[in-house]
């Protein structure tokens, strides 16, 4: 848990995530983030809460006959397993769709240093890892609706502020922005598009069909 | 529409969530079936599906809260809350077939017995909250049960997730800003 996070998540996004209705990938980045932010964390919470109160106040639709003994049968009497809670340099949510930890992320050159690994989400917005080396700037590009950028490690920096661990970046079709790692470290972020990014430099787009982006 | 005003300090369900817990205990169960798998297959039915999906998907629900016992904390979540937490990810792989990426999770867990101030503290919020959305102006609650119930459109789902200003936007953070008075 960080308590240094300054960028957080809208309410509108933490009302979408406990009704369910986020897609995949922007449903990743709000976990990764409740994973590194207790604040949002408290207020993800209570919003469920919301849901249970109103799961609580419906009147019940009827059951099936039999439903319970249905459901008896499938029942079994052994004890639940133990859970296992492995800690890695990466949170759990972004380890659960990479299939391990920082080293087994399967980075690919996007170019001037920056390396991407896309994680696999359904396809209503898509979800990668980017990786900027210190100093370094992420190649110029737009992108059509919404983008979400979580700094897992590092910061970087862009015309309207400065992002550290744990801050998410909430970015909308008008930005043209162009982060740039801080000199002290690599950075490493999570980030979420609806539209594809679309790369300006002739290299990353190039590139784009076959890194597919 | 909403019940639990009630003054009590035991809160509802947690004593039958432990004997399923601790001694696998089905008539413990029984009674949380009874109360809970009409609600899931109403909160299912809200949300678009079938009755005869509704009626198959409230009982892989329950199915799932026997066998996740272990994993529920009364000091971090009302019994109902838990189980709509549940209700709400498998309606996400019905419908929409997409995975629910689910935050870190540090305490829970059979080693973490919460402290029972913590439990009555819950419930005591609980009630609340429920108090708080019984009392929202109807305008209000009805554009919160919908977005719960994921029966908004996809343009107002853009307007609750996006950036532009939308009524939908605002009216549910009015909702939510009076919640959050309420329950200081
Ligand atoms: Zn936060
Ligand atoms: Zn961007």
């Amino acid at each position: 848990m960080n308590s240094e996070v300054r960028h957080h998540l809208s309410e509108e996004l933490l009302t979408a995530y406990a009704a369910g209705a986020l897609p995949e990938a922007f449903a990743l980045v709000v976990a990764t983030h409740l994973s590194m932010c207790d604040e949002c964390r408290a207020m993800a919470e209570s919003l469920d809460g919301i849901g249970g109160t109103l799961i609580e106040g419906l009147d019940g639709a009827a059951m099936d006959a039999g439903a319970l003994e249905a459901v008896m049968a499938r029942l079994d009497d052994a004890p639940a397993a133990p859970i296992r809670v492995d800690r890695g340099v990466l949170p759990a949510p972004v380890r659960a769709y990479i299939g391990g930890d920082l080293d087994a992320v399967k980075w690919k050159p996007v170019g001037m240093g920056v390396k991407q690994a896309v994680l696999k989400t359904s396809d209503s917005a898509s979800a990668r890892l980017l990786y900027i080396p210190a100093g370094a700037a992420m190649p110029e590009h737009s992108h059509r609706g919404m983008e979400l950028t979580l700094v897992l490690q590092g910061a970087f920096e862009d015309d309207s502020d400065r992002f550290g661990p744990g801050d998410v970046e909430i970015a909308d079709d008008e930005v043209d922005h162009t982060p740039v790692a801080d000199v002290g470290a690599d950075c490493i972020c999570l980030a979420a598009t609806e539209g594809r990014l679309r790369f300006k430099s002739w290299i990353p787009r190039l590139a784009q069909p076959f890194i597919g982006i | 529409m909403v019940a639990g005003t009630e003054k009590t300090t035991d809160a509802p369900w947690v004593a039958e969530m432990r004997r399923i817990r601790d001694d696998r205990d089905r008539a413990a169960f029984a009674a949380l079936f009874g109360h809970f798998a009409p609600r899931v297959k109403a909160f299912l039915v809200k949300s678009g599906a079938e009755p005869s999906v509704a009626e198959d998907c409230a009982q892989d629900v329950m199915v799932t809260v026997w066998r996740k016992a272990h994993l529920f904390d009364p000091s971090r979540a009302s019994v109902a809350t838990w189980v709509f937490t549940i209700a709400r990810n498998r309606r996400i792989d019905l419908l929409r077939r997409d995975r629910r990426p689910e935050p870190e999770d540090l305490t829970w867990g059979p080693s973490h017995e919460p402290d029972q101030s913590e439990v009555v503290e819950m419930n005591q919020e609980t009630e609340r909250l429920g108090a708080a959305i019984a009392s929202l102006p109807e305008k209000q609650r009805v554009l919160i049960e919908k977005a719960f119930y994921g029966d908004l459109s996809h343009r107002e789902i853009a307007d609750i997730t996006g950036l532009p200003l939308g009524t939908i936007k605002s009216r549910i953070r009015l909702a939510l800003d009076r919640l959050r008075h309420a329950m200081r």
